[in-house]
């Protein structure tokens, strides 16, 4: 993105132009049609009846087909949850996946989305994102799709810092495929069939810098209440990520101790109150990037909360200002006017 | 209009081939030309292309026709380059099999291009750097010390950066171009930089005009004009902004790519064009990326592009049979490029067209177009935008580096008549909406349109029932497979068939896609002229094929397709391939080629009637039609490849 504008603006201006999910949905026209069309359309009007309460009912589709004890339905479980608090406008919620398991995601929310191909649905998420800034973009997906075959796209949609809500739901291997391990399978890891390479655990654990969006982690067991709390931040700023450890129904027993789900406390990251107590020193700042990689390199299962967050602009919000001074430049003319007038140089 | 495409002067001799004694040449005189082939050969850093591309706009900006042709070296430091100009007073076409008009900057211009200066013709050298073998009396020898009176004329902190400029000017003289017109463009051209670079060019200019030219040339050479009927104006652009300007008036917002040759100029236009119009171009992190990004658009509700050559196609492959499968619109713009692998990245090649049809797994339709000119590459934009709204379905538009990167003039495009709006419609919908319903054709419903019965549609690659959700139902499958393949059916039958030229029966009919359009046109022309039967029909509509064209087929005796890919292991080019597996015709062969560059005239009727057209120099006619039994491999010209190189 050589021809970005450098961000000379404050960030804080241009984070003001983004949408935010905690407060009400400001409708928010598309960059093109907020440009010199009339908005409207030639087919008939259709008489809008009233909106009525947007329910954990309206937004439920296709009973899950994950097996019974799949740590995907807690993160559901929570989604069904947040909307419902929000009281989003139903027809603005766009649910993405790639593929996997927790991939099937969009199948079980009653709402428009698109189940796409595997590992490549942060792009997709981005494209959605960047065109129609009234929509809320939530992207589900494994730790192999967004990890593994995905990661690229990770790292990249991170640091364009393109507005979505991103869940990963990471039990440690592919679970579609019948276990194969995954980038997050730790050490002595022995799949079912066929037997693989053993990957250390962590080795591409969060690895957070100023390029990646703000993550967020949580346990399905316990934590995910991360998500629907308002420290969670579930709003749409930049790239949200939220890993989401869990397990596999029957998960080998070796992996599910190492784990040491059951009967040990996890323990919740403290996030700094900035109240001026002593205790609060100890707290972690979100904001402090080598504190967060330092949270992030503990030991499994690690601690869980928000790691780190920045107001770095979005690129959702340097595009649109970079369209807004081009079209300052030429005077609001018309698309006729301006292709013309191209045109007309090239005589 | 030239009926040819050797030179035919004002005296109604034809130029080639005929080899005119010096003696009599020493008496030059004015003469009015209807059409010259003006090559420019020295390396890419001196700016040959600068200088062509002027000569190319001036002769838009004059109502005349023209066609360009460049060679551009895979580094980017430079290296040997050329850049043709063919200008005309009608109908141009093709670039020209032969040169009227040879600029060599240095030895090794001189020695590669010599063969491509028709007998007759006149060489203009670069007196510093070139030595040319004087006894060689078949050509008009002009030497002029390009480089001494270009240091001269611009003192000496320019070194001979100018050269280019220089050069038009003495073109500019001899053929008798208007130098009002040129002092524009070139003013133009920089204008915006620092005042002292337009000053430094038009001194550059001014030197060459003014050199005393007829001292060694005592002849100057005027076009004929004919004023264009159109009554429109001239507009003159390459292939690759043809496309993307034809994207933007119908009404394309969005889109995202990743660089490659030679598609990156499109994305660099794009880039800078789409935010004036309110829309948005990403380079993506990889073509992976880009397609998906492009694929979120167009769910979105914006129609949006993505593009590449082939080594990003194929990275595409996967996601655009996702588009098929969830039939979602996409244009998919592929700028072919020599093949496989990286290939060969600066050179031409038709060798895409099984990947642009077939190129996913599964059965996977998809409509693929071909532009045939640079004009065309506006109006196919145009069609595939209309095709891919109106059949929810991925659209491939097939360019190629000859395309891309030449320069045409055609006429301005009726704007107000054709600028599509891109809104997306929102208007919230009845309940009871099907994304995938079997009775009609999907269309798709952009998320934010609110669907009054609460029912969203969740749209996907998984095999899927009406309402979207998945399905392993054999007989759904079967159903949905139809439905996506007969939606393209559909479209066949609005598809025009295309005109015959030329004779419209008789014993052979060429068929074309792509950028052969102008080399296989000037062929049948040709060919006319010396008794043959033939006649050529060019698609554009490459897949699905337009209805009706077994009736054409079946005025001629055979119908040969001419194509730049290789005849494969069944002895058939690519297109010939799928018409003979659509028509079930022995009849059907091809005329192919894999060195890389653009048909020459004569080499298409070479291949078409063995034995014939075989006056050219320099070329192998030894290159017999595939298909018929005869299974010769190809074999480059050693002469091309060598020419490809430079
Ligand atoms: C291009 C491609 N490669 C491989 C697959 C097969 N595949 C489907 S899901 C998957 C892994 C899923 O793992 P993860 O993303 O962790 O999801 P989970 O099932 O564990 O939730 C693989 C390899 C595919 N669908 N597409
Ligand atoms: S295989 Fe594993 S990840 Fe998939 S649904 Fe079952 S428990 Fe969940
Ligand atoms: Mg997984």
């Amino acid at each position: 993105m050589s021809m970005l504008p450098a961000p000379s603006l404050s960030n804080k201006e241009l984070v003001n132009d983004d949408v935010d999910l905690m407060s009400e949905t400001t409708p928010t026209t598309s960059p093109v049609a907020a440009g010199n069309r009339q908005s409207g359309s030639d087919s008939p009007a259709i008489a809008e009846p009233p909106r009525e309460k947007l329910t954990k009912k309206a937004i439920t589709a296709d009973l899950p087909t994950w097996c019974p004890g799949c740590g995907d339905f807690a993160v559901l479980a929570a989604f069904y949850k947040v909307i419902e608090k929000r009281q989003l406008e139903h027809e603005k919620i766009v649910t993405l996946a790639g593929i996997g398991c927790s991939s099937r995601f969009p199948y079980f929310v009653n709402g428009h989305g698109a189940h796409y191909i595997h590992g490549r649905a942060v792009p997709l998420a981005s494209g959605i994102s960047l065109a129609r800034p009234d929509l809320h973009v939530f992207l589900f997906g494994g730790d192999g799709d967004g990890f593994s075959i995905g990661g690229n796209h990770l790292d990249h949609g991170a640091r364009k810092n393109i507005n979505m809500t991103y869940f990963i739901m990471d039990n440690f291997v592919y679970g579609l495929t019948k276990k194969q391990t995954s980038p997050t399978s730790p050490i002595g890891f022995k799949q079912d069939r066929p037997h693989g390479r053993n990957r250390s655990a962590g080795e591409s654990d969060e690895k957070i810098d100023r390029r990646r969006g703000d993550l967020h982690r949580a346990h399905s067991r316990r934590k995910v209440n991360h998500m629907i709390s308002d420290r969670a931040r579930v709003r749409s700023s930049g790239l949200q990520r939220h890993r989401m450890l869990e397990r596999m129904r029957d998960f080998p027993r070796r992996v599910r101790s190492g784990q040491s789900e059951e009967g040990r406390q996890l323990r919740s990251i403290q996030e700094k109150k900035w109240d001026n107590t002593p205790e609060d020193e100890l707290r972690h700042d979100v904001t402090d990037e080598l504190a967060a990689h330092k949270l992030a390199s503990l030991p499994f299962p690690g601690v869980f909360g928000v790691f780190y967050e920045t107001d770095r602009p979005s690129k959702n919000a340097l595009e649109k200002k970079w369209i807004e001074t081009t079209r300052e430049k030429t005077g609001g003319a018309s698309d006729l006017e301006l292709l013309k007038k191209t045109f007309d140089r090239m005589k | 209009m030239n009926e040819t495409p050797v030179v035919t002067k004002g005296d109604g001799a034809t130029a080639a081939a005929t080899s005119t004694p010096v003696s009599e040449r020493a008496d030059l005189r004015p003469e009015n030309i209807r059409d010259a082939v003006i090559r420019l050969a020295g390396n890419s850093q001196d700016g040959i292309q600068t200088a062509g591309a002027f000569l190319a706009r001036l002769a838009g900006r004059s109502d005349h026709d023209v066609m360009t042709y460049m060679t551009i070296p895979a580094t980017i430091s430079g290296g040997p380059s050329i850049f043709q100009v063919r200008i005309g007073s009608g109908e141009v076409l093709s670039a020209g099999d032969e040169a009227d008009f040879l600029v060599a900057f240095y030895q090794h211009s001189y020695q590669d291009h010599l063969d491509f200066l028709r007998e007759g013709g006149v060489l203009l050298y670069d007196s510093d750097n070139v030595e040319p073998n004087l006894d060689d009396k078949r050509f008009v020898y002009v030497g002029v010390p390009i480089t001494g009176l270009t240091v001269e004329a611009l003192g000496g902190t320019a070194k001979d950066k100018g050269k280019n400029i220089f050069v038009l000017g003495l073109i500019a003289k001899i053929f008798n171009l208007d130098d009002d017109k040129l002092k524009k463009l070139i003013s133009e051209k920089f204008a915006g930089k620092d005042q002292s670079i337009v000053n430094t060019a038009l001194m550059a200019f001014q030197a060459g005009y003014a050199y005393p030219v007829g001292n060694v040339l005592t002849k100057h050479y005027r076009f004929e004009h004919f004023p264009k009927t159109s009554g429109r104006a001239q507009i003159t652009m390459d292939g690759n902004q043809a496309l993307a300007y034809g994207l933007i008036a119908a009404g394309v917002r969005y889109g995202a790519g990743y660089p490659i040759t030679p598609w990156s100029s499109i994305m660099e236009t794009l880039r800078r064009e789409l935010p004036k119009y309110g829309g948005i171009f990403v380079q993506a992190e990889d073509e992976l990326g880009a397609v998906s990004l492009a694929l979120g658009f167009s769910y979105s509700g914006y129609l949006a592009v993505t593009g590449s050559a082939g080594p990003g196609i194929s990275l595409k492959a996967e996601a655009i049979g996702w588009a098929s499968m969830a039939e979602i619109p996409l244009i998919v713009c592929n700028i072919q490029r020599g093949g496989p692998s990286t290939g060969l990245p600066t050179n031409v090649e038709q060798s895409d067209l099984h990947q642009a049809i077939f190129g996913s797994h599964g059965d996977s339709p998809r409509v693929v177009l071909a532009a045939a000119s640079v004009e065309d590459c506006f109006y196919i934009a145009i069609e595939a935008a209309r095709i891919a709204r109106k059949y929810s379905t991925p659209v491939f538009i097939l360019s190629d580096t000859s395309l891309a990167t030449r320069i045409e003039a055609f006429d301005e495009p009726d704007l107000s008549k054709l600028m599509v709006d891109p809104k997306p419609d929102l208007t919230p919908r009845e309940g009871g909406f099907k994304p995938y319903d079997l009775e009609r054709i999907t269309q798709h419903i952009p998320p934010g349109t609110r669907i009054l019965d609460g029912k969203y549609p969740l749209i996907g690659g998984l095999e899927h029932d009406e309402m979207g959700h998945p399905t392993g139902s054999p007989k759904l499958h079967m159903a949905m497979t139809a439905k996506r393949r007969n939606k393209l059916r559909k479209l066949a039958e609005e598809i025009p068939v295309p005109e015959v030229f030329g004779d419209q029966e008789g014993d052979t009919l060429l068929v074309g896609w792509g950028s052969t359009y102008g080399p296989i046109h000037d062929a049948v022309k040709m060919g006319r002229e010396h008794g043959e039967k033939i006649g050529a029909i060019h698609l554009r509509h490459v897949h699905p094929l337009p209805n009706g064209l077994e009736k054409i087929f079946a005025n001629f005796e055979r119908v040969v397709t001419v194509e730049m890919n290789d005849q494969g292991l069944y002895g058939f080019g690519q297109l010939a391939t799928i018409l003979r597996a659509r028509y079930c015709e022995p009849k059907i062969q091809s005329v192919t080629k894999t060195d890389g560059l653009t048909f020459r005239v004569k080499e298409i009727l070479q291949g078409v009637f063995p034995g014939k057209f075989v006056s050219v120099r320099g070329y192998s006619p030894n290159r017999p039609v595939s298909g018929n039994g005869e299974q010769d491999v190809d074999v480059a010209r050693a002469e091309s490849i060598e020419q490809g190189v430079g």
